[in-house]
């Protein structure tokens, strides 16, 4: 993160507070121009509610947010003039036409007359919606509305994108050419997505902001996020002893801090090797099993998925769900 | 605006694609055309034994039968407005478009202003239809038309409080039939609040004949444009639509 970079969004200790329900508790974070920005966190946990803060739906009860270099409570309109929203239910008119629409949120987006048509054409080619133009809204699949819903979102060209979980609903093939959208949008835009599918974090954003009851847990690259709660490594080994315990020789590889049983195969028996952070055993792991004259079945490092970073991040999360007002 | 005019063509389109429109025109102008049947029936037999007993002088049509005609109307419009404005806000809440809005670079009052204008719009198309059983007096008739013009404006306005209160409880619910009853509540509540007027005192009666929303339309349908009037149907609108504005902005702050 290079000093001087102008912080396209920036959220400064934002609480709200429903009543003595509290849905998002002193949250801050930053969001660096053309990049993506995963919103992760339980059904209930405040997304929906941040998000609402930073279109400009909603107050916030205190703290304070930049949305395009606007203050969005100070100067709501400047900063919703520079952003695009799509909510968690595609905000459509059932008995208008896609192109109809389309030409209304235009206008509404403050897109002069001469302009309007292109801007619609355009915003519908990239969601790829121009086949069902004419159709109204009401007949479309949950695909296509998730689409148009997409392009009423870009069609000013907004600085800033953000996407109440934008794949909700979409079969596989839809969630990929969602996901492959908004990556092609980021770059000019910058976006915010918010999901609680853990993968689509993984592969659509550059960081994350993981949020639980209102709070904000972590913030991180997907990949930092991995490494940083890894502790030590863990390795998976599998090895055909002939029926030994092998554990004994592989505790005995130095770095090596722990070795448990982890599964029995045929011919098989694998175990989880932890070392202390830092050292590479995987050489002298393999060497010490060879030399003893096993076969080496299997060596790979275990790494924790994003599930359960996120579970460890949010263990004590209980199990009723948090109202929404 | 534009903004306004955007939010407003929106609103009219929505009315036609839906069918409230065509189900709120053609039933005020069925029951109007009942109305303007029974007067026009009574005014023939009251002409003619006029005639009888006094030769051939002929009746005021305008006193005895546009006025009548276009006061019975007001009541027939406070029927059907709440069922034009129900739906303005409650139903966006409903389907989530009312986040869309909320999230454009469009002020309160361009919004609310917008749905004024859409529901203001239609009002006038049901008049209009109207418009055409009166214009049958223009032709076997001699009715002063500037008498008429002034009852169309009377309604005209009344329409506009009518619809400013509907706005007003149909922002304050999501729920249409609620949004219904309230307006409707409301509006034979603002009716009916002079009936008491008699036998109370001067100054309540004063209180409740300036309340009362029906009785600002009796000049305008005499053919007397008084200021008096048109300031309190005017304010009455503004105060209804600012009431709206602060509801939506108030919707803001509960989420």
């Amino acid at each position: 993160m290079a000093e001087g970079v102008t912080r396209v969004i920036e959220v400064q200790h934002i609480t709200k507070r429903y009543g003595r329900f509290t849905a998002v508790d002193d949250v801050s974070f930053r969001v660096e121009p053309g990049e993506i920005l995963g919103f992760l966190g339980p059904n209930g946990a405040g997304k929906t509610t941040t998000m609402r803060i930073l279109t400009g739906y909603m107050p916030a009860t205190t703290g304070k947010a930049i949305v395009a270099g606007h203050d969005v409570f100070e100067r709501p309109l400047e900063a919703k003039r520079r952003t695009g929203y799509l909510p968690e239910t595609p905000p459509l008119y059932p008995e208008m036409t896609v192109r109809q629409y389309l030409a209304f949120v235009a206008t509404l987006k403050g897109i002069a007359s001469n302009e309007r048509r292109r801007r619609v054409d355009w915003a519908m080619e990239r969601t790829r919606v121009a086949e069902v133009a004419d159709r109204h809204c009401a007949k479309l699949s949950k695909g296509y509305r998730q689409r148009v819903g997409l392009a009423q979102a870009i069609i000013h060209n907004p600085e800033v994108l953000i996407l109440d979980e934008p794949t909700a609903g979409l079969d596989p093939k839809q969630i990929l050419e969602t996901r492959e959208l908004i990556k092609s949008l980021a770059g000019d835009h910058t976006v915010i997505l918010s999901t609680h599918i853990l993968p689509e974090v993984a592969q659509t954003c550059q960081r994350v902001v993981i949020i639980n009851k209102g709070r904000v847990v972590a913030v991180d690259t997907p990949t930092n996020l991995t490494a940083r709660l890894r502790g030590g490594e863990t390795m998976y080994v599998q090895v055909d002893a002939g029926g030994a315990d092998a554990s004994p020789v592989l505790r005995e590889v130095p770095g090596v801090v722990r070795v448990a049983l982890a599964d029995t195969h045929d011919g098989g028996v694998g175990y989880e090797v932890e070392s202390a952070t830092h050292s590479d055993v995987r050489r002298d792991l393999a060497r010490a099993i060879v030399g003893k004259g096993w076969g080496l079945l299997e060596l790979r490092p275990l790494r924790l998925s994003l599930e359960e970073i996120f579970l460890q991040l949010t263990t004590e999360e209980s199990s009723q769900e948090v109202p929404r007002a | 605006m534009r903004n306004v005019l955007a939010i407003a063509g929106r609103e009219m389109r929505s009315y036609f694609a839906s069918p409230i429109a065509y189900f709120v025109i053609g039933l005020f102008a069925l029951i109007f055309g009942w109305f303007f049947y029974a007067i026009l029936v009574l005014f023939a037999e009251q002409s003619l034994r006029m005639g009888q007993m006094m030769g051939p002088s002929s009746l005021n049509v305008n006193q005895m039968l546009i006025r009548p005609l276009l006061l019975n109307a007001s009541v027939v419009v406070l029927f059907f407005l709440p069922m034009v404005t129900m739906r303005t806000f409650a139903e966006e809440k409903r389907s989530g478009t009312f986040e869309l809005l909320l999230t454009s670079p469009v002020t309160d009052a361009q919004l609310v202003l917008g749905k004024f204008l859409g529901a203001m719009a239609l009002f006038a198309m049901m008049l209009l239809v109207t418009g055409l059983d009166v214009a049958l007096l223009f032709w076997f008739g001699n009715p002063e038309w500037k008498q008429v013009a002034s009852a169309y404006l009377g309604l005209l306005l009344m329409g506009g409080a009518f619809i400013s209160i509907g706005l007003f409880f149909s922002s304050v619910t999501r729920n249409q039939i609620v949004a219904v009853a309230l307006t409707f509540a409301t509006l034979l509540m603002l009716w009916v609040i002079n009936w008491v007027a008699d036998s109370a005192g001067p100054t309540l009666r004063a209180v409740l004949e300036a309340l009362s929303i029906t009785d600002h339309y009796d000049d305008f349908s005499k053919g007397v444009i008084d200021t008096k009037h048109i300031v309190y149907y005017l304010s009455f609108i503004t105060f209804g639509l600012f009431l709206t504005a602060k509801s939506v902005d108030s919707e803001r702050w509960r989420g």
